[in-house]
């Protein structure tokens, strides 16, 4: 899994400026177009009618009233849509071969597993029509016991699908040398044993979902555009369920309001509005209300962590054993059960353990099924490792830099006890940089004199490490994890006879600039102007092979692809050249865009000539074809392992339990960097998502299975008040196994924030005696912490000391809303 | 009802349901897309125009309500010249990733320096507080904002852009 690939040799131009983003002038004026701006002539507006209880039996659905709604052309009830499906929606990755996985249909039939779960639809002519049909449509439910608490869920006491005898949906143990663990762990002389929950979160992209699918009834043909990372994957999905011919799907994905994780998935959605075309033979569109988000778009986290680390004497961790519950909500939707296991090989983090064991179950439950949330499984892992190994440190009395320090890998490749090699990395200099970019000594300081005072204000310094995985992924691997897919990328470059230069790519950029990042990288290998380069990407008749965009792939195999793809063009090109020039291929140099003969430059051609020859053919060496083009689908040889030291200070008000964020700094190393630029945004967008999991958002839902924070008024998406600038720096350590040397940027922050933030808030408390506060840390709950840790349970309480923990949201008074009570540092 | 209204220069006079917000009129009668709904509870400013200068969230207005007045939306704030200069700063200081939030957030900018021509950072962020950004963590759109005030920023420059 190490094959090493020699670095680029050409001095780049364009790979690793500042470059702006091309993207943004059309974003800026309103000229791109998100789904929901398509004009659509004659389409009819699709409405899910959507189950309002959590489990309960279907007892009568009645459409007539819909029906006779001005406007409404059609609605059903799940059973009339039964004969639609070719197969029910797809879970692409049987993590076990016993995986329980139930039968999924885009619209239930007989019960409703979860609120928000669809059991009718409504067709109009107009938006509004659909969705005043939907108030007169009534549905008679038949409430059944259900299963809401994962715990209560696992004990099987109501089982949510009675076929399946259980509500668990699988065990999966990576456990490749028990004995040693139990030794670490006979031998050690100190271990913790920590358990953290990660909340349900709701992953919030600005624009929610929208599918629009025109058909050409008598082509066969079917065009979806939908807001959705994964056009080329969807396409295949919705040719299996549906039952559509593949070559007669086309699926674009317009400009994507963000994803970040949550449009990683074929949704009921999108399979209803091909199926709804097909049977009515008009266009079908759907967007989604908000609030219909909060329980219709898949939801991330959701697992119950059990970690406990064996040390030696000095503070070095020789076991670590792991024990997750992970929701899947009611069903398994695309990557559901393998979320958890994109962490499974993480949990010993930056450090070198020579003892692993890990198992996580998958239960049911009746809630909207969870699914990829940027980072996917490795915020998880990440969280509970740097939970732990603060836990440690304080419990020896080490610093917690020091502690890191101790247990750092130091030699690369590193085979990890879990089974994986990382590539290449440099733990301690990253952490060092962080630590003395945020000043770590003198805060330190003062925070041992505010500690000595009594100060009412703590002052917590928050460290996190991380290293990920990225570059999903070689399909080797994905095979072996039992994941229905390879990890492959395709990239197509074309020089055009006038010189310019095409490039397909089949990632699906929605916010990551790979427009700017991709016309970076081909002309520095083409010799043009990034300019002169276009890049197309996210419609399946464009750019038909593609695994499209998540898991901070799209640099290190797409961008490689297209790397790989250039190296093909230029031996073409190289090849003409040296036709039409008279000289042998390897007496030609090529740089700046021009071959020329070895000793005499004035021989020369250009690559535009190049490309114009090409075009013409009337004077090619035997047996070239004619035109300038090449493909390359490329297979990653390993993940990329990128990694870096997050700090978040903080200080905390005893008396009221608000945090505020002092400072924050970050040090990241992704390998070479095509766009510096680009990737401080990407760790900005994650720190702030980290930040938010940890101080402000949570899904919350009552024992009876609703959803009480769906809409943006009570999910507290953090506003620009609540975080602080962020102050960013990097270090550099290249992949060897990708020809740019790079690893992939777009979760880091995400990873590393959370727990930095968390570990800050414990360290300014430490003294008080508390070790943990449930995420997301709120005045309250951080207040009630500390009562509880102090001896002051919080029933004990003087009455109005402290607001009573409502349902957070935006109006509310400042005291008991966190987005109000952070200052700004300047 | 029949409303008029100047938007972006130019008289539109339309018949609209009572009911009919004035986003759903700017973006469905007008067909200015550029105006985005991400909510449906006031809270995420995606929907931002101006309305007689000030910056007002369009799913909070009827479109009765607007009839006599002035509209700008996202696409009356670039010029034959080209982009607006609080456009241009967000192209420079990467404050847009998905774009989204970005028309509402420009119209929210360009109203709040109307009121602090030189904000502080604190200013910047208290008054973008209506505006919800997924993507960016606010970093980068409140440099935006503090470059197109004319304020130095000590941070790395960018190259190329629209403007350049
Ligand atoms: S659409 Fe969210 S505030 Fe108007
Ligand atoms: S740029 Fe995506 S929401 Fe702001």
């Amino acid at each position: 899994m190490t094959d090493t690939i020699d670095a680029p040799a050409a001095s780049p131009a364009f790979i690793g400026s500042r470059r702006v983003r091309r993207e943004d002038p059309a974003l800026l004026t309103g000229e791109a177009r998100f789904t929901d701006d398509l004009v659509l002539t004659g389409a009819l507006w699709l409405g899910i009618v959507r189950s309002t209880m959590a489990h309960a039996r279907l007892a009568s659905i009645d459409l007539s009233g819909a029906l006779e709604q001005p406007g409404v052309v059609a609605a059903y009830a799940g059973a009339d849509l039964e004969g639609e499906w070719a197969a029910p929606m797809p879970c692409a990755w049987a993590v076990t071969d016993d995986m329980k996985n139930p039968a999924h249909l885009p619209v239930a039939v007989g019960k409703a597993c979860y609120v928000g779960d669809a059991v009718a639809v409504v067709v109009a002519e107009t938006r509004t029509a659909a969705v005043d049909a939907m108030d007169h449509v009534v549905v008679e439910y038949e409430p059944l016991p259900v299963a809401v608490d994962l715990d209560d869920a696992l004990s099987d006491r109501n089982v949510i699908h009675a076929d399946l005898g259980t509500n668990t949906s699988y065990t999966w143990v990576l456990s490749p040398e028990p004995e040693a663990v139990d030794r670490a762990f006979a031998e050690a002389a100190h271990t913790v044993s920590e358990d953290y929950v990660q909340q349900r979160l709701l992953p919030s992209p600005m624009e929610t979902r929208n599918v629009a699918v025109v058909p050409a009834p008598y082509d066969g043909d079917y065009v979806v555009y939908t807001s959705t990372q994964i056009p080329h994957i969807l396409k295949v999905m919705l040719g299996l369920t549906v039952g559509v011919p593949e070559q007669k799907l086309r699926v674009i994905a317009p400009s994507v309001g963000g994803g970040f994780g949550s449009k990683l998935d074929v949704y009921a959605e999108e399979v209803l509005a091909v199926a709804l075309a097909r049977k009515l033979g008009r266009p079908i569109r759907w967007t989604e209300e908000r609030t219909e988000a909060g329980t219709a778009t898949i939801q991330g986290r959701a697992q119950h962590q059990h970690i406990e680390l064996a040390a030696d004497g000095d503070g070095r961790i020789t076991g670590i054993r792991v024990r997750l519950l992970a929701d899947m909500g009611a069903y398994l939707q695309l990557i559901t059960p393998g979320i958890p296991l994109l962490g499974a090989f993480l949990y010993h983090g930056c450090y070198d353990v020579p003892a692993y064991a890990f198992e996580c179950t998958g239960v049911f439950t009746n809630k909207t099924p969870t699914d990829a949330y940027r980072g996917a499984g490795r915020p998880e892992a990440n969280y509970a490792i740097e939970r732990a190994v603060d836990a440690l440190a304080a419990q020896m009395g080490v610093d917690p830099a020091e502690i890191r320090r101790r247990n750092f890998i130091r030699e690369f490749p590193y085979s990890s006890a879990p089974g994986l090699v990382f590539d290449s990395g440099d733990y301690e200099p990253a952490l060092a940089k962080a630590l003395d970019l945020v000043g770590y000594d003198a805060l330190r300081a003062e925070q041992e004199r505010r500690r000595a005072s009594g100060d009412l204000t703590q002052l917590g310094i928050g460290l996190s490490t991380y290293v990920e995985m990225c570059g999903l992924a070689p399909s080797k691997v994905l095979a072996s994890l039992n994941y229905s897919a390879g990890g492959w990328e395709s990239a197509t470059v074309r020089m055009l006879p006038t010189g310019k230069v095409l490039v397909i790519t089949g990632t699906t950029p929605h916010g990551q600039g790979h427009e700017t990042s991709w016309s970076m990288i081909a002309a520095d290998r083409l010799g043009v102007d990034p300019d002169d380069v276009e890049v197309l990407h996210s419609d399946t008749a464009i750019s038909p092979l593609g695994l499209d965009t998540y898991g901070s792939r799209s640099l290190s195999v797409g961008g490689s692809a297209l790397w790989f793809a250039t190296e093909k063009v230029i031996a073409k090109a190289r090849s003409i050249a040296a036709h039409q020039l008279e000289a042998a291929e390897d007496d030609l140099a090529f740089s700046d865009g021009t071959f020329s003969v070895k000793g005499t430059p004035s021989r020369s051609m250009t690559m535009a000539a190049v490309a114009y020859a090409a075009f013409t053919a009337h004077d090619l060496p035997e047996g070239v074809e004619p035109n300038l083009e090449a493909q390359v689908t490329w297979d990653p040889p390993n993940f990329t392992f990128p990694f870096g030291a997050h700090v978040c200070v903080v200080e905390v008000d005893t008396e009221t339990g608000s945090v505020r964020l002092r400072d924050y700094v970050a040090v990241d190393d992704c390998g070479n960097q095509v766009n510096p630029l680009i990737v401080e945004g990407q760790v900005h967008g994650g720190i702030a998502q980290g930040i938010a999991q940890a101080l402000f958002e949570e899904a919350v839902y009552d024992e009876e299975g609703n959803l009480r924070s769906a809409t943006l008024a009570d999910y507290l998406v953090p506003s620009s008040p609540d975080l602080p600038s962020f102050r960013l720096a990097s270090t550099v350590t290249p992949s060897p196994t990708n020809p740019m040397g790079v690893k992939g940027i777009g979760e880091a922050g995400c990873i590393a924030a959370t727990p930095a933030v968390i570990n800050g808030i414990v360290d300014a408390l430490r003294p008080l005696g508390v070790t943990d506060v449930r995420m997301p840390a709120s005045p309250w709950r951080v207040w009630d912490t500390i009562q509880a840790a102090t001896g002051h349970p919080a029933g004990d309480a003087a009455e109005g000391q402290q607001p009573a923990p409502d349902q957070p949201a935006r109006d509310q008074p400042a005291t008991d809303q966190p987005a109000k009570d952070q200052e700004v540092p300047t | 009802m029949q409303v008029s209204m100047t938007v972006n220069g130019g008289a539109q006079v339309h018949e609209v349901e009572p009911r009919t917000l004035l986003v759903h009129h700017i973006r469905e009668a007008l067909g200015l897309t550029g105006t985005n709904v991400g909510c449906d509870t006031s809270s995420c400013g995606a929907c931002t125009v101006h309305l007689d200068g000030e910056a007002v969230k369009s799913c909070t207005v009827l479109a009765v309500q607007a009839d006599g007045s002035e509209i700008t939306t996202i696409e009356g704030m670039a010029t034959a010249e080209g982009l607006h200069p609080m456009q241009r700063a967000f192209q420079e200081q990467h404050g847009l990733q998905c774009g989204f939030c970005t028309p509402g957030m420009v119209m929210a900018a360009v109203s709040l320096l109307d009121e602090i021509p030189t904000p502080t950072e604190a200013q910047v962020r208290e008054g973008l507080e209506g505006n919800l950004c997924r993507c960016t963590g606010y970093h980068n759109i409140v440099r935006a904002v503090l470059a197109a005030s004319g304020q130095a920023l000590d941070d790395p420059v960018s190259v190329g852009g629209a403007g350049a």
